[in-house]
């Protein structure tokens, strides 16, 4: 299951909707361990385009060291989809390298109904898990 | 001569869990061939017949050796040399 505050679920979709048509892309940080999502990182989507994201590598050697001196780690790896649904393609799944994270896609191909749904992917296998906004 | 290098979550498999080991070499290419002769395998998940894998990230310091030598990038004692798997996907 996915706990997420709710200020960091409207962030998530604020940046999908302002990306769109291209794919956006970031990470929650939270304590080590904890699986409590706590800060929003947006990543830059070094490929721009609307069909594939990448972090930028700079940026994303700096992140992670950033998590590791405060002893956090990417509790949520999220991207958005623009013009598909909001599940993990046969991309994602391939490229999916952190096990302990939740995977959330966000479907912008609604101009007026976002989607948001998260995943555990884990060796390949994708397993959807219930999401609880916080207020 | 020891050169540090972090190992990423998913390739701890290769290091009996170990985040972090230690290797020798005067390249990363030297480096990662002496990694491979303590944790077979480790090797071919970083390296392809074109040279550096496309999705794997490796960092002499703070610095992508994409835009360093690649596996040519010469390493020396003190270096930390760290391995992050890229963060990407798609809609398809």
């Amino acid at each position: 299951m996915l706990a997420i505050p709710r200020d960091l679920h409207d962030k998530i979709v604020a940046h999908a909707r302002a990306d769109h048509p291209d794919e956006a892309c970031g990470v929650l940080a939270g304590p080590a361990g904890s699986d409590r999502p706590e800060r929003f990182i947006p990543m830059t989507n070094a490929a721009r385009s609307p069909t594939f994201y990448e972090f930028d590598s700079t940026e994303q050697f700096r992140v992670w060291r950033e998590m590791d001196d405060h002893d956090e780690e990417p509790v949520v790896i999220y991207h958005s989809h623009t013009a598909t649904e909001a599940y993990p393609s046969r991309t994602d799944v391939s490229y999916a390298n952190e096990p302990g994270a939740h995977y959330v896609l966000v479907s912008t191909r609604d101009p007026d109904q976002a989607e948001f749904r998260s995943f555990r992917i884990i060796e390949g296998q994708v397993t959807e898990e219930p999401v609880t906004v916080v207020e | 001569m020891a050169i540090e290098v972090r190992i990423p979550t998913i390739l701890r498999t290769y290091t009996d869990g170990a985040k972090q080991v230690e290797g020798a070499g005067s390249t990363l290419g030297e480096l990662l061939v002496d990694l491979d002769a303590k944790h077979s395998g480790l090797r071919d998940r970083l390296v392809d017949d074109g040279g550096l894998r496309r999705f794997v990230n490796v960092y002499l310091n703070d610095e992508d050796v994409r835009f360093l030598a690649g596996l040519d990038t010469p390493v020396k004692d003190g270096d930390t040399v760290t391995v992050l798997p890229a963060v990407a996907g798609g809609a398809v």
